[in-house]
């Protein structure tokens, strides 16, 4: 209340010192904005830097305080690092992944450990771990990052039409991911990529985009259900907006929380799926890397050789990991009302 | 104001001439039950039948109960909820067939302010992005003349103008409201539906908003359809009042003649509920205490909906005849079968039941 007393006082004081068409805020088409601002600022007695910063954007606002947030830095460094490797792997792995390297295995024909010429030990057929794994990072960033954003752009639009419009079709793309997910989607990835019969990175993301974006459209189709009850909706519609508008200004913004923590989880199960599917043939085919397929072909030999399967799952891990780590910082920076003064 | 009802003006405003007309007014949502094949089991009769007039220039208070339909009457007006059946002509025009462009360009002359100032303001827009969204959906002026429009606004509804960068929850509830009424003023329209606007507002900052409502409706000549369920806020700013019961309008006249002569029985408990702010005269209040809650509006009751609850309801009468709502003085309306042209029932409560006097009112003498 104090802070509405002390806009009147303002405004009073502005009254007495401005003409009225200043006041009305009608200022000359030729005046510039900066001339609008400073003769405002000057008439009140405000100063121009209290006007500069209620000019923060919301996305500048949303980094700053992402960047308030240690976890997140931490997420957002070992991403960073990850896709640096991944990008870069064919300048910084030391040595070619698909090679397999005579002096890479022991007399017995068993994979050897940490070396100095194999950092992180070699793979049962003498190929280095650590260049694997560097090439092993392209695949599953890849395919992760675009399954899932595969995935998330169906989610959200079958969910925001069948939230937003309801009806029939509600009830058609709903009854539809309901069958989608009564399905078993692993026999339902293994058809489909059987049925596509090619084995690429670019199959892999297809196939777990179609499988995997049922969570996304329930979690949008209930939020919307509740957003869309909001006032501000009839507000936007009162004045005029159309079906589109409603949906992308004002619906949509309120999605991005729950887009971007699902984002972070859904990343981290594409991930694993990609693994999976590479672990039983249907994945990125050998001699290609890909960390889940290093895990299948070490894990005969993890009691001998546990580096073999220890290494891609921290590899793995750490990845999730990350990728938790940042959608909680964003899903945090993006509520408003935790905004500090 | 139905078919058989010969309609009056006189108790229009001065200027006499009608803004809004509702004519058969229902709103029923409809209650399914079933998982795929949805089959309709019933309806609430949110609003069953409204006839009235709103006044250019006018505020007309809307009260009742909880539950009673008001904000859906409001929201129907304005085609929010879609009317099941009956006409909304605004200036003669109707709006219940309108859709798409054509309905989005009326929207241009009625505007809402919402009773939660909280929800009613989009918290990922600016300031300045929601008072002007009317402004760019209509393509209302220049970027520039848009961004003078809204300080214009704001200085108009009272918040500083150079606060409009900033994004909703940085106000106070009061200040949101003023933001939710700048907005409704955007596009400059005639007609603001009022949906309980300060019900969620502490007290100390209604009188604010109901001044400054006051103070736009001279400005502008703002026509208001005035909702709420707080009786003495309505009798200060209304023109003229309807009373509303579980879907009807009970009761419609203008304000002083409502709050002195209340002649539906549902009207007078309503008032006598109200406490009096003198202790000699609140010591004397005998408020009359309907019995049992409101009936559902799934399952009205037959004939009077209030026959239920009313201490002078005639068996054989109102429980089997809907009462229509008919002028019983000029500019006075009422649906209650116990009001004849001399004479309506005036309940009073006793020290130990209810009492029910048909009483002569002192001016009923000049009709026939």
């Amino acid at each position: 209340m104090t802070d509405e007393r002390d806009h009147d006082a303002r405004r009073r004081r502005r009254e007495s010192e401005l003409t009225p068409e200043t006041e009305m805020g009608l200022a000359p088409a030729g005046a510039t904005a900066g001339a609008e601002i400073a003769s405002a600022a000057g008439a009140a007695g405000w100063s121009p830097d209290a006007l500069l910063v209620e000019h923060r954007s919301l996305w500048g606002e949303i980094w700053r305080r992402l960047l308030r947030d240690k976890f997140a830095i931490l997420g957002l460094v070992i991403i960073a690092v990850l896709v640096f490797i991944a990008v870069f792997a064919p300048w910084i792995a030391p040595h070619d992944p698909t090679q397999q390297y005579s002096e890479g295995l022991t007399m017995q024909g068993m994979p050897v450990g940490s070396n100095s010429e194999f950092w992180l030990g070699t793979d049962p057929l003498g190929r280095d771990m650590l260049s694997r794994l560097m090439y092993g990072a392209r695949v599953s960033l890849t395919v992760g990052v675009l399954a899932n954003g595969f995935a998330l752009v169906l989610g959200v639009i079958f969910g925001l039409t069948a939230g937003y419009f309801r009806g029939w079709i509600e009830t058609l793309l709903m009854r539809m991911t309901d069958v989608m997910m009564a399905f078993p989607i692993f026999l339902f990835a293994i058809a489909l990529s059987t049925a596509i019969n090619k084995t690429s990175i670019w199959v892999l993301v297809l196939v777990i985009g179609i499988v995997y974006w049922t969570p996304m459209t329930r979690v949008i189709h209930g939020e919307v259900l509740s957003i869309r009850e909001k006032e501000f909706v009839d507000a936007a519609r009162l004045t005029g907006c159309t079906s589109p508008r409603i949906l992308f200004r004002h619906i949509l913004p309120h999605l991005v929380a729950p887009i971007i923590v699902y984002t972070s989880l859904g990343i981290a199960t594409t991930i694993l799926f990609e693994s999976t599917l590479s672990y039983i043939g249907l994945g990125v085919q050998p001699p290609t890397p890909s960390w889940g397929q290093m895990i299948s072909e070490g894990q005969p030999y993890y009691l001998s050789a546990p580096h073999l399967v220890l290494y891609p799952g921290l590899c793995i891990m750490i990845t999730v990991l990350a990728f938790n780590l940042v959608g909680d910082g964003l899903r945090d920076a993006f509520d408003p009302r935790q905004r500090r003064k | 104001m139905s078919a058989g009802v010969p309609t009056s003006e006189r108790a229009a405003a001065p200027s006499g001439d009608t803004l809004v007309t509702v004519e058969d007014l229902r709103v029923h949502f409809p209650i399914t039950s079933g998982v795929v094949l949805q089959r309709k089991v019933g309806a609430v009769q949110a609003v069953d039948g409204l006839d009235f007039r709103i006044m250019r220039g006018e505020t007309l208070g809307l009260v009742g109960e909880s539950g009673c339909g008001k904000s859906t009457t409001g929201r129907a007006i304005l085609q929010l909820i879609r009317p099941t059946t009956g006409r909304v002509l605004y200036e003669g025009g109707d709006l219940a067939h309108l859709a798409g462009k054509r309905l989005r360009q009326q929207r241009k002359r009625m505007q809402m302010i919402f009773q939660d100032p909280y929800a009613s303001l989009n918290g990922r827009m600016t300031i300045a992005d929601i008072i002007g969204e009317p402004l760019l959906v209509h393509r209302m002026g220049t970027r520039r003349e848009r961004k003078a429009k809204v300080r214009e606004l704001l200085e108009t509804v009272g918040i500083n103008p150079n606060t409009l960068n900033r994004y909703p929850h940085e106000f106070s509830g009061g200040q949101r409201q003023r933001i939710g009424i700048a907005r409704a003023l955007a596009v400059e329209p005639n007609f603001i539906v009022c949906d309980e606007p300060i019900s969620a507002l502490d007290v100390s900052i209604r009188a604010q908003i109901i001044n400054l409502l006051q103070k736009l409706q001279r400005e502008f000549g703002l026509t208001y359809l005035f909702i709420a369920h707080d009786l003495s806020v309505v009798r200060h700013i209304s023109d003229r009042v309807a009373v509303m019961y579980l879907g009807r309008i009970v009761e419609l006249a203008e304000n002083a003649e409502l709050y002195e002569t209340p002649m539906h029985p549902y009207t007078q408990a309503l008032l006598s509920a109200v406490p009096i702010p003198d202790p000699a005269a609140e010591e004397l209040r005998r408020p009359v205490v309907l019995t049992g809650d409101v009936p559902s509006p799934v399952d009205p009751p037959s004939g009077c909906r209030f026959h239920t609850r009313c201490p002078a309801a005639k068996p054989g009468l109102c429980d089997v005849e809907d009462p229509k709502l008919t002028e019983v003085r000029p500019g006075h309306y009422a649906a209650c079968h116990l009001i004849s042209a001399t004479d309506y029932p005036h309940i009073r409560a006793g020290e130990d039941d209810l009492a029910v006097v048909a009483e002569t009112p002192p001016e009923a003498g000049e009709t026939p």
